[in-house]
């Protein structure tokens, strides 16, 4: 684009020495606007680039809110943004992450507003097998870090399931070996949940099947299964890799009913057998832990029926036995009899044979006694009796010599009386001398502390005055008349 | 007798068989009196004849789910395998 149209005066055809840049008719170096330079770059870029295949790591990868998915291809020296429209983005059969080798598909092109240059990728897989792994490591890891597969999660499964609902390919072998082995072990009503089980879509489906049958209410048009199982026969890590998405991984933790999981071969572990309540190595396999064999079973009640009735006739015969044991020890009537009438008889011969031994032993008594009880035995005692009578003879004397020995005696006692009597010598001219207070005063002493003395003669009493001593003591005054006496 | 209260009609198979396998093993004992053991045996004929008619209905029915336009489960049909 011509735009300027300055004439250079010098024949200086060396630009970058040039103060103003010299514009000249018929330059065929013209200056670009960056416009155009942007869209020349555009069209060589698209044209060139229309269609490439790049492999790379990914990073920075984002998922707008618009669906678009943005991220970065990387290697060791070079790095290229890209962008996944909505459209294709939504057909991705892995979760793109930071880190993952994808291969990209799609075209170059420029952003000319910020000058860079993109891929816009239509699609895009994993970079081989170990990319593949090592995508589904880092998946499993985080899942397991959320606690997903924890022991802890996994539910028993029902003895014996009323409905099994089945999620797989109705066709091909997987289905059939399900429905054959069920139908070996225990016949049951199974419903299958059809689906795709590989390629685009094939995890949705399946983590919808579940969902689907864990919607189901108790007692709706559809019965609702108490078991499920998730197969798929075996394939490569690719074939079963729907079984690795997240989607059907936390379709199956989320399950409301318990899960067998039997996907691939028994060499193949898919995080959908992590997640699962129990893991299957083969459809078949998954058929045998859902149901137990009929056959077993009817045995094993039959058995029980079998030992009850024995054991329900058993307390009735050992009842019987015991009774019969009891019965057998019973002693017989006429033993029990034997003893009793043996005493008896041997009572009744002491009875008959005490009588007459009494009878024997009283007659024998009788005449020892007879012996003793005679009249000469009584005539002499009479005699005895007789000669003691005639020995007690009484006699006068028996009492008069007590009388006259009593009387002598009493003589005597008399005559002492007298002698002993003190008022006796009064009248041969004794007299006692006394005062009043005192009935007798023996000493001269005595008698001059008196104030009277009492004589008493045979004949009766007189009173004195005891006068002075003979010669020596001074005479006491007799009382004046009028003066009372001080003592 | 923990399942004394429930009744048999409404045990799962399982609960039923194992509730049997306890009345044989009592009256296998012998521990229980004679009055209790022929209640505790018509208790057993009758879990047996439950767990039977589980095992007498077990029949293959294979249905496929029959899916609305939302994707929901309206309905089975029955299932061919091929």
């Amino acid at each position: 684009m011509p735009g300027f149209s300055f004439d250079t005066e010098s024949g200086d055809d060396t630009e970058s020495g040039g103060l103003v840049a010299k514009g000249s008719r018929g330059d065929n170096a013209a200056p670009l606007s960056i416009t155009e330079i942007s869209q020349l770059l555009k069209r060589t870029v698209e044209d060139r680039f229309g269609f490439v295949r790049l492999r790379g790591e990914l990073s920075g990868v984002k998922r707008a809110a618009s669906g678009h998915f943005y991220c970065a291809l990387k290697d060791e020296g070079a790095v290229i943004d890209g962008v996944m429209w909505r459209g294709n983005a939504g057909r991705l059969t892995f979760r793109p992450e930071d880190g993952i080798e994808v291969v990209a598909t799609g075209k170059l092109t420029t952003y000319p507003g910020r000058s860079k240059y993109q891929i816009v990728i239509d699609s895009m897989a994993i970079a081989g097998e170990g990319a593949l792994l090592a995508l589904l490591e880092k998946t499993r890891r985080r899942l397991e870090a959320e606690g997903l597969f924890a022991q802890e999660r996994k539910r028993p499964l029902p003895f014996l399931p009323k409905v099994i609902g089945v999620v797989t390919s109705p066709t091909g072998a997987v289905i059939r070996d399900i429905l054959h082995r069920l139908a070996d072990r225990f016949p049951s009503h199974v419903i299958v949940w059809p689906v795709l089980v590989q390629g685009q879509g094939s995890a949705e489906q399946v983590a919808a099947a579940l969902r689907g049958f864990g919607s189901l209410a108790p007692g709706g048009a559809v019965p609702r299964p108490d078991l499920l199982i998730v197969a798929r026969g075996g394939g490569s890590i690719e074939d079963l890799w729907g079984f690795n998405e997240e989607v059907v991984v936390r379709a199956i933790a989320d399950s409301p009913i318990p899960v067998i999981s039997a996907v691939g071969h028994e060499t193949d572990t898919t995080l959908a057998d992590h997640a699962a309540d129990r893991r299957a190595p083969t459809p078949t396999a998954a058929a045998e832990i859902a149901v137990p064999v009929l056959g077993e079973l009817a045995a094993a009640i039959a058995e029980f029926g079998l030992r009850q009735r024995k054991c329900a006739k058993r307390p009735v015969q050992l009842g019987r036995e015991r009774l019969e044991a009891r019965a057998q020890r019973l002693p017989k009537p006429e033993a029990l009899l034997q003893g009793p009438a043996q005493r008896l008889d041997d009572l009744s011969e002491r009875l008959r044979r005490g009588l007459a031994d009494r009878a024997v032993k009283a007659r024998e008594q009788l005449l020892s006694d007879a012996a003793r009880l005679s009249a000469p035995l009584l005539a002499g005692q009479w005699r005895h009796a007789r000669q003691r009578l005639d020995s007690a003879r009484l006699s006068p004397a028996l009492i008069a010599r007590p009388i006259a020995e009593g009387r002598n005696r009493l003589d005597a006692l008399e005559r002492l009386r007298r002698q002993l009597d003190p008022k006796a010598p009064l009248a041969r001219g004794y007299a006692l001398v006394s005062a009043p207070d005192r009935p007798l005063i023996a000493t001269r002493e005595d008698a001059a502390g008196q104030p009277v003395l009492t004589l008493e003669f045979a004949d009766g009493t007189l009173d004195v005055l005891p006068a002075s001593g003979r010669g020596g003591k001074p005479r006491r005054p007799a009382p004046k008349p009028g003066q009372g006496d001080l003592f | 007798m923990q399942e004394q209260g429930t009744t048999i009609a409404e045990m799962s198979f399982e609960d039923a068989l194992r509730a049997l396998e306890d009345v044989v093993r009592k009256l296998e004992t012998g521990e229980v009196p004679l009055e209790e053991s022929i209640s505790l045996y018509e208790r057993g004929e009758r879990l047996r004849n439950h767990c039977q008619a589980r095992l007498d209905a077990a029949q293959a029915r294979i249905e496929k789910i029959v899916a609305g336009p939302d994707g929901k489960a309206t309905g089975t049909a029955p299932f061919d395998a091929d």
